[in-house]
């Protein structure tokens, strides 16, 4: 008690005025910065190779914004409809006991994650040269006439021409979708495995079976997992349609704009153009990701946490197999 | 067929036989010929040390495990397999599971369904199954519920419920697809030791209804008590089975002393 009162008794010692420690360095970053960024404005303004005006005057043209609906947003949409499902399904035969399922699951992430997705496309533009005619039949059939001596057997109940079924749009849709089911796969299949050995086996241990346990246990618990990388994916596709150009689709954001560029000779501010458009589309998906992250990250400390980092991780694969795209 | 000679039937009043039942790990061979019988009605109390095979061998009578060799039956129907002509079949997928919905079981580490309700986690089951409508199986979940006095609990999510209190809507959740048989691994080894009482309360509830259960457990007084079959098992086999009063007071064999030294 004594050496309380003695504490309280004792006059409170005045607050220290110490002189703080300067950081002159940050004040030469600043200053250097402060010029450079006034010599980019610089160039902005004064270089006549922007042309700015002229950009503005294009950028919002018709064919421009048809490319950007029904090219641009509407096959990231589809590309990634088709992804995640065909995705899902990947990834539930990787994990399967069919030896069988998981080899085709495996060839199949294999190879359209080897193959950088620019090569893939240009492959996928120029498919129709294996076939003319695209037909639905008995396959072999030629070749099972020949065995029951019936010469040039045809047993086809219904075609396109190559040219209808396969047109750009098609195929660089189906490229891309391919593709990114292969990326999906690997991010469900983590999803899948984050969750917790016991609760496959709780709701075995009940009855279920194991398409009821996957549906109704293990994907919604994986969700958490699965969904902040594919919002990483839905991004990294948007600006991968500009790839299309090598299908090549037409009607399509970069293809409009590189091809104004091309025909009044003004390519590069057409390609600004093409910069700032694609910056506005993937801000706005950055806005959505960012509330449905806060969503999906709700109620859980720790594994929100580790969560963050393994989405580091995969935001850093998804960069890197961005560059090999 | 000699075979089916052996199987028991339901009248024998035998709810689970084990026969001969083996069980290796690839080179490690966890269960050496376990025999077991438990009666309808009948708590049966499986102590051991760790690593001796009491999880494992539970887990192969609902099928989790497959076993090597042996036999396992319970309430006469021959678990995982069909004996036809003298060969054993595999059981699909969808019959295996089918024989599990008889058999409830509750895990150490309570495996709640974290995204469901309570009320969420014990209706899942017999609606997803058809056992009953969705309007009857709530009601009867709020029953079950009330019966392990959480009838308060309805909507509570599991991460917001005490060990104790998760434990019991384990078991209310095992209990509403109405099994003939409930499986306890270490129901209570994950508990704080103040929690551990209200989920023995509602296991003693249970045998007084005249549940058959068989429990893996380090709790001797409710060997005790409980109890009416007791099975000590140590690398794979039984060593010792009878009376729990008896064995717990009077081990014949080392094993068992050493064992019981140690916990008790
Ligand atoms: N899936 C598995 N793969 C390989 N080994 C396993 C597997 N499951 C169990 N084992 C091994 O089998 C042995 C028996 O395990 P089990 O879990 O049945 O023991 P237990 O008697 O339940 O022990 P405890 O009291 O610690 O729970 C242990 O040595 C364990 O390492
Ligand atoms: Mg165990």
């Amino acid at each position: 008690m004594t050496t309380e009162e003695a504490t309280t008794a004792r006059a409170r010692p005045e607050p220290i005025k110490a002189v703080p420690v300067r950081h002159p360095g940050r004040w030469v970053a600043v200053a250097v910065l402060a010029v450079l960024a006034a010599m980019f404005v610089h160039l902005l303004v004064t270089n006549e190779a922007f042309n700015w005006s002229f950009m503005v005057d294009k950028m919002f043209r018709p064919p421009i914004i048809e490319g950007l609906v029904r090219g641009t947003v509407l096959i990231t949409v589809s590309a990634m409809l088709i992804g995640v499902t065909l995705g899902v399904v990947i990834a539930v035969m990787r994990l399967s006991d069919n030896p069988i399922l998981r080899g085709v699951a495996w060839l199949y992430t294999w190879f359209f994650r080897a193959v950088p997705r620019l090569v893939l496309l240009a492959v996928f533009g120029n498919i129709g040269i294996l076939w003319s005619r695209v037909e639905f039949g008995v396959p072999f059939d030629t070749q099972l006439g020949q065995l029951f001596g019936i010469d040039n057997l045809q047993l086809r109940l219904f075609g396109f021409s190559s040219r209808d079924l396969l047109t750009g749009f098609m195929a660089g849709l189906l490229g891309l979708a391919l593709s990114e089911a292969a990326y999906m796969a690997e991010i469900v299949r983590a999803g899948i495995q984050s969750v917790d050995e016991g609760q496959t086996e709780a709701a075995q241990a009940l009855g279920l079976s194991r398409g009821q346990l996957l549906r109704r246990v293990v994907l919604p618990q994986a969700m958490r997992v699965i969904i902040p990388p594919t919002g990483n994916e839905t991004i990294a596709m948007l600006k991968d349609t500009s790839l299309l150009l090598y299908v090549p689709v037409s009607v399509e954001l970069f293809f409009q704009l590189d091809a104004v560029g091309k025909r009044t000779f003004q390519i590069f501010p057409m390609y600004v153009a093409a910069c700032l458009w694609y910056l506005f589309l993937t801000s706005i998906l950055l806005v959505g990701q960012y509330f449905l992250e806060r969503h999906f990250g709700k109620g859980y400390g720790a594994s929100g946490r580790a969560r963050m980092k393994l989405r580091g991780m995969t935001a850093e694969a998804g960069g890197a197999a961005g560059v090999a795209k | 067929m000699p075979t089916q000679a052996t199987a028991p039937t339901a009248e024998s009043g035998l709810m689970v036989r084990a026969e001969q039942v083996h069980k290796s790990f690839g080179p490690l061979e966890v269960l050496k010929g376990i025999d077991l019988e438990v009666r309808s009605g009948e708590v049966c109390c499986l102590l051991g040390p760790s690593g001796s095979g009491k999880s494992t061998f539970l887990r192969c009578i609902n099928h989790l495990e497959k076993i090597d060799a042996g036999r396992i039956w319970v309430d006469g129907d021959l678990i995982g397999y069909r004996e036809r002509g003298g060969k054993l079949h595999e059981m699909r997928d969808k019959e295996v599971a089918a024989q599990r919905q008889a058999i409830g079981m509750v895990f150490q580490r309570f495996n709640l369904f974290p995204h469901m309700t309570v009320l969420g986690n014990v209706v899942e089951a017999p609606v997803l199954l058809r056992r009953s409508k969705k309007a009857e199986a709530r009601e009867r979940a709020a029953e079950l519920l009330e019966r392990v006095g959480l009838g308060d609990k309805l909507g509570a999510y599991p991460g917001q419920l005490s060990g104790g209190q998760q434990q019991r809507v384990a078991i209310a959740r095992a209990l509403a697809m109405r099994p003939k048989l409930m499986l306890f691994d270490e129901p209570t080894s994950a508990l704080d030791p103040e929690l551990v009482g209200e989920v023995l309360d509602t296991m003693k509830d249970l045998a007084r209804d005249g549940m058959t259960m068989i429990v893996v457990t380090h709790e001797i007084g409710f060997a005790r008590e409980v109890g009416d079959h007791l099975v000590f098992m140590d690398g794979g086999v039984v060593v010792e089975q009878g009376d729990p009063r008896e064995v717990i007071a009077a081990p014949r064999h080392e094993r068992t002393k050493a064992f019981l030294a140690k916990v008790l």
